[in-house]
């Protein structure tokens, strides 16, 4: 023993938001393994106080440009629960659909654009776009068509328009979804498969590490839970999301700017892999054959997995988007408003799956339809105390490969989690301890 | 060009979906790639770089380490791009700023306020020289393409300075205020092609405000349509907070 290590990764690249990765061990002993949340904090509590409620997803969804069409369904949620809204299933159709896109968007650009570069061994996408064309351009091609749903759908793919409170401003027409559907079917499915192929290549690449931990995810009798569902724990099971509370569990580290998260142990851990080991049973079979060409089995502990989860569970998304288009062209497109006659105020409660995770947020309205209280639980900000114990087991482990490899290594755990760290910087509604 | 431009992607505090608004030129990223060089941008690549043609710089500036940041930008740098309302205005980070810091610091964070230094939130042009806007939360992809197409080709892009209305009439639109809601085309700077009011939303002002706003007017209508003053003045702060309040 008696080695020492001194590794700063300062402003962690190829992640969303601004991190730094600190190591110290003196004489063998872990001193300090952490992710440094350095992220300038943003203040959307005060924001949204005394904003009337066609507001509050505008500015939320302003919370994350990756996962704006998460924060802004799960904000609709809390609202129109908070106000007794009743949303059309035509509504919660299309809803869905653009949950399917925003997922399919985020995990194609995680996997193939972020992560895979540390697979095949270079600082970014850039120089693949030599050595690996074709992943490249089928990466390019799913990511276009995945916004493509939500320009379709809802004007936009970052911060979307027509989608608000209460329904939709705007509707696609009958036309436009056909053309998805037709697209999805001949250019996503194939590429999706493709993609997967690739990813099985690399796959002897993915770190060989793993650490008991606590998975926590929505949960639904009906469907692969994205958009609703109860709150589920792999070690205590469902409960509603009236207990998000208990189930986040926030408190504030000196070294971070995004609030930290603990429920039945010291961390747990939100996002692809806790969907899927929540809810594998829950995926078409397609999804599943991927899941065991690339060797991802229920019960996975392995974090750095979580890229691979992104990929099956946007097969998933993919087919699910196909089955939704077809009931909503079935049924025909029906021309109605958006409900937003409030039929009473005080407290809702959303939760939704984003990309990263499952995301919280609940707002109290006044009888004016203005929000007096806000709070808003992010999936990063969920994760960081499950970082920081990876770092801490994965160390030890690693310790004679010397210092850059590493920084690097543990560079891929914090990227294999998708951190959005900008948006998990404002976690709100503080509790003070005494 | 005989090199090609060497340019750098930086973001300050924003949501990063102007960033991911140029991942999204899944058309014409290739292409894009042919004229310049990415040496510089830690949401997609690893590697730093001493001199910069091109800074493309997101997000406001809202705390010390940011207008370190933001200076060492601008001495490396030929030319500093301001990307979408938060780099521009200060943007939906301003919001902070209309009520007590101190208050603000403390609904989040409580007693421990103090771990986590903050300023108002601030436009770039607040703190450096601009040399170029692109406007609207998120920045739209077509100005963004023309700006750089501009840039390329060494020429200084043109800014809009007329209103959303404008481009709302030549899209033939129904006017938001016949549909019976309120909008803030009036008095927003066009060059987003009438983008919400064409998805049947009103107009939040992203783009920040023409010149020489009739802001009372702009009140006035509101009023006239059933928002308080309160409330209308809300409404213009959702992106401009800064400029109504006379920030930079």
């Amino acid at each position: 023993m008696g080695t020492n290590l001194d590794i700063k990764v300062h402003h962690l690249t190829r992640v969303e938001g601004h991190g730094d990765i600190v190591v110290n061990m003196r004489d063998g002993v872990l001193e300090k393994a952490r992710l440094e949340i350095v992220e300038a904090p943003r203040y959307f509590e005060a924001m949204l106080k005394g904003r009337n409620f066609h507001e509050a997803a505008i500015i939320t969804s302003r919370i994350c440009g990756i996962c704006s069409l998460g924060h802004q369904m799960t904000s609709f949620k809390a609202t129109e629960q908070a106000l007794g809204l009743e949303v059309s299933e035509q509504t919660v159709l299309l809803r869905k659909l653009l949950v399917h896109g925003a997922t399919i968007q985020s995990n194609v650009l995680h996997a193939l654009f972020l992560a895979a570069p540390d697979f095949l061994k270079v600082g970014s996408v850039f120089p693949l776009v030599g050595t690996h064309p074709e992943v490249v351009k089928a990466a390019l091609r799913m990511k276009r068509l995945a916004n493509d749903i939500g320009e379709v759908v809802s004007g936009r793919a970052v911060h979307p328009i027509s989608c608000v409170p209460g329904g939709f401003t705007q509707l696609p027409s009958a036309k436009s979804l056909a053309v998805l559907r037709e697209r999805l079917e001949k250019q996503m499915l194939p590429d999706l498969v493709f993609a997967a192929d690739v990813v099985a290549t690399l796959a002897g690449e993915i770190p060989d590490f793993t650490r008991e931990t606590e998975f926590i995810s929505l949960r639904s009798d009906d469907d692969y839970a994205l958009y609703d569902g109860d709150i589920c724990s792999t070690d205590t099971g469902r409960v509603p999301d009236s207990e998000y509370r208990r189930m986040s569990n926030e408190f504030i580290v000196p070294h971070s700017t995004s609030k930290h998260c603990k429920v039945n142990r010291s961390s747990y851990m939100v996002g692809a892999l806790a969907r899927w080991n929540n809810n594998h049973d829950r995926l078409c079979p397609e999804a599943l054959g991927v899941a065991a060409k690339l060797g991802l089995k229920p019960g996975c502990h392995n974090p750095f997995m979580n890229t691979v989860a992104q990929v099956v569970e946007s097969v998933h998304c993919c087919l699910d988007a196909m089955a939704i288009l077809d009931r909503l062209l079935a049924a025909g497109i029906r021309d109605e408003v958006p409900n937003q006659d409030p039929t009473r105020h005080g407290t809702g409660i959303g939760a939704t799956e984003v990309p990263r995770g499952i995301l919280y947020h609940e707002y109290t309205y006044d009888r004016q339809g203005r929000i007096t209280a806000a709070n808003c639980i992010i999936p990063t900000g969920q994760n960081l105390a499950n970082i920081d114990d990876d770092m801490v087991k994965l160390v030890p482990e690693v310790v004679d490969r010397g210092e850059a490899a590493i920084a690097h290594l543990l560079e891929m755990l914090v990227r294999a989690y998708d951190p959005c760290i900008s948006c998990s910087v404002h976690m709100l509604d503080v509790k003070f301890t005494r | 060009m005989a090199n090609k431009p060497r340019v750098g992607i930086f973001d300050f505090t924003g949501c990063e979906g102007c960033e991911l608004n140029q991942l999204n030129f899944e058309d014409q990223l290739l292409d894009i790639l042919e004229h310049v060089e990415i040496v510089e941008w830690r949401e997609a690549m690893d590697g730093r770089s001493e001199t910069l043609d091109i800074a493309f710089v997101e997000g406001a500036l809202s705390t010390p380490d940011c207008i370190k940041r933001i200076h060492e930008i601008r001495r490396k740098s030929k030319v500093l791009v301001a990307l979408g309302a938060c780099a521009v205005q200060g943007g939906i980070n301003a919001l902070k700023n209309i009520r007590p810091i101190e208050q603000v610091r403390e609904e989040v964070y409580g007693q421990d306020k103090y771990l986590f230094p903050t300023l108002p939130a601030l436009p770039l042009s607040a703190v450096v020289k601009v040399d170029v806007n692109v406007r609207g939360c998120p920045m739209t992809q077509l100005e963004f393409l023309k700006v750089f197409t501009a840039l390329v080709m060494g020429k200084a892009p043109i800014e809009p300075g007329n209103a959303v209305c404008t481009e709302c009439k030549l899209k033939d639109n129904e006017c938001v205020y016949e549909k019976g809601m309120i909008c803030l085309g009036p008095v927003t700077r066009a060059g987003c092609d009438a983008q919400c009011p064409t998805f049947g939303q009103y107009c939040t002002g992203c783009r920040g405000l023409v010149p020489e706003p009739n802001i009372g007017a702009m009140e006035e209508i509101l009023v006239a349509h059933g928002l308080s003053m309160d409330d209308a003045r809300k409404k213009l702060q959702m992106f401009n907070a800064n400029q109504l309040e006379g920030v930079s």
